[in-house]
């Protein structure tokens, strides 16, 4: 029988490996805007779980209204890349250093 | 739900704001490029209008709407008018700049709204959904202003730095919000504060939840140790778009601020205090430290934002209406000190020159001793230099923290005497690198002899800008009044 904590469980495991991947990836810049996808769907099993435990479908609401941002996200996240990939011609994160001080 | 009963006038400036907002985004379509000065003169309408609505539907006390989801109360309305003032200085400090280097486009003026939409809708939430679908709009909107500069590696690089680091501080933020609807059942920021004491309520799964949201918030704030962006995004962003950055959204941060932690999560002040009391004392640390060792004056200025927000938490950690009130009045004296600074670096910045290096304020005094005065004013009032409205600010935050009672919160237990005592002494090395730029401009030889350029309207409200930072530091009752009446009435709400 899976409870709610089974749920949380693999939230939090999905939601630590999304920040695992912002901060060890030093390779591609696509794989930290996939790192950010998965982090919010790792909120959103969150809310579902709880949602459904509790009866209550506000959670649930929040859920397309996270999904909806996070489409909107990913766009300008791609757009901002694409023009980092025309200034600079390399999407690797190690550089991203010019800016020090 | 019933429409006949929805009431639409507490969110009127918003709906004015959105509905202007489509209709300049449409319109600009059709102005050619030669005549773009028609979508500034309206863009400024449109806040000025709003701003005429926010105080003409102004109540004393809190209003909801939109079944409890929005609500517009006195700190919501004085908060949104300083947030019109700031958008409209910014927009009129930026219009040369923005178009010297090409981005005197319909792009700019309508993101910025957007922005100031994002910013109005999270100062009037009182639901999760709202603030976070609030903070996203402002996110969006920044992180499309500050790579409007297509051609710039570094707006590029800062914008990326600030997405990624932005969606972390969200993401964060929604998790910490999940668990506290997971522990109090609801969404609405009221019922969460009445949850919270419910017997039947999980303490443990909400004190997880908070510090989720404390993480976030100090992101989204850039207090230490979730700074990292701050530096970066201001040295590389477009300078028109470094200034709206530094001003309006600090006052929709602080707000946010409010509405979760002391609003929604109240009951449980002790236990975000002490989280509160490290980034504010690492704020102060960190950011006093590092801007010392810059010779770049947006990343000094960048860092002495981050002390400066470490001293705003610190008014908020105190966790009553006279810190909140504190708190507040440092951030509107804050965002007064910081367009005027970069109002001033505007001012000096030219097609293909931009005031960049510390050093470019060398012998000032000597190419316009009136700029240079402003500027004096500015960094007099950031290092809290009396009568200047900064060392207000900072004297009514200390005064709140050395009223508090003993603190003990484990790995620091004493007299808040202590911490008021850091802070002073944090500010007493921040005098250093303001005072620096001081002596640059008073006792140094200028390095070129290019005229200042300034638009009129844009020299008149720089200087009533900077002279009201005076005219605060004289006269604080009035707005600290204000400040305190608003921050009673938005709490007896709870």
């Amino acid at each position: 029988m899976l409870t709610l904590t089974h749920y949380l469980v693999l939230a939090a495991a999905l939601f630590s490996i999304s920040v695992l991947g912002i901060f060890l990836n030093r390779k591609n810049v696509i794989v930290l805007l996939m790192a950010i996808e998965l982090m919010l769907l790792a909120v959103n099993f969150n809310f579902i779980a709880f949602s459904h435990y509790l009866s209550d479908t506000a959670g649930q609401i929040f859920v397309f209204f996270i999904l909806t941002v996070a489409a909107a996200e990913s766009a300008i996240g791609l757009a901002i890349l694409v023009v980092l990939f025309r200034n600079q011609r390399s999407i690797n994160v190690e550089d991203l250093g010019s800016l020090k001080g | 739900m019933n429409w006949a009963d929805l009431n639409l006038m507490p969110a009127l400036p918003e709906l004015f704001l959105l509905g202007a907002l489509s209709f300049i985004l449409v319109f600009d379509l059709f102005v050619p490029d030669e005549k773009r000065g028609v979508t500034y003169v309206l863009s400024l309408l449109t806040v000025a209008l709003c701003a005429v609505l926010q105080v003409a539907t102004f109540e004393p006390f809190a209003v909801t709407t939109f079944s409890g989801m929005f609500v517009d109360d006195p700190v919501a309305d004085i908060i949104k008018v300083a947030m019109y003032g700031a958008t409209a200085a910014t927009l009129v400090y930026s219009r040369q700049y923005v178009a010297d280097n090409g981005m005197f486009r319909g792009e700019y003026f309508t993101l910025s709204l957007f922005a100031l939409l994002g910013m109005n809708v999270m100062v009037s939430s009182a639901n999760f959904v709202t603030l976070y679908i609030g903070l996203e709009l402002l996110s969006l909107a920044l992180y499309a202003l500050i790579a409007l500069k297509r051609d710039s590696a570094a707006g590029t690089e800062a914008a990326m730095k600030y997405f990624v680091l932005g969606a972390l501080a969200s993401g964060m933020l929604l998790y910490g919000m999940s668990m506290v609807y997971g522990a109090t059942g609801s969404l609405d920021i009221h019922v969460i504060a009445t949850g919270i004491s419910r017997p039947e309520t999980n303490i443990v799964l909400l004190v997880f939840g908070l510090v989720f949201l404390v993480a976030g918030l100090a992101f989204k704030l850039g207090a230490v140790p979730f700074h990292m962006w701050v530096p970066d995004v201001y040295q590389g962003a477009p300078l028109a778009v470094t200034l709206m950055l530094g001003a309006a959204p600090k006052l929709a941060a602080f707000v946010f601020v409010i509405r979760i932690l002391a609003q929604g999560l109240g009951e449980l002040a002790a236990q975000w205090q002490g989280m509160l009391v490290l980034i504010a004392a690492l704020s102060m640390l960190i950011g006093n430290l590092a801007a010392v060792a810059q010779t770049n004056i947006r990343r000094m200025l960048a860092y002495s934002t981050i002390s400066h927000m470490g001293f705003l938490l610190l008014g908020v950690l105190a966790g009553n209406e006279q810190g909140y009130a504190s708190a507040m009045f440092y951030a509107l004296t804050y965002v007064l000190m910081s367009l005027a600074a970069f109002g001033v670096l505007l001012a000096l910045s030219r097609a293909g020159f931009e005031c960049d290096k510390v050093d470019d304020l060398k012998g000032l005094n000597a190419r316009s001793s009136w700029y240079a005065f402003l500027m004096l004013l500015v960094m007099f009032s950031m290092a809290g230099i009396p009568p200047l409205a900064g060392f207000y600010a900072k004297f009514a935050v200390l005064r709140a923290v050395v009223d508090l009672p003993v603190l003990d919160f484990g790995f620091f237990a004493g007299s808040p005497v202590y911490l008021a005592v850091f802070a002073v002494l944090m500010s007493l090395v921040g005098a250093f690198y303001y005072l620096r730029v001081v002596k640059v401009m008073y006792f140094d030889g200028s390095q070129t002899d290019a005229p200042i350029v300034v638009r009129g309207d844009m020299k008149l409200l720089l200087s009533v800008n900077a002279l009201a930072l005076l005219v605060i530091g004289l006269l604080p009752e009035r707005l600290v009044e204000l400040c305190i009446d608003a921050m009673r009435q938005s709490l007896a709400s709870f």
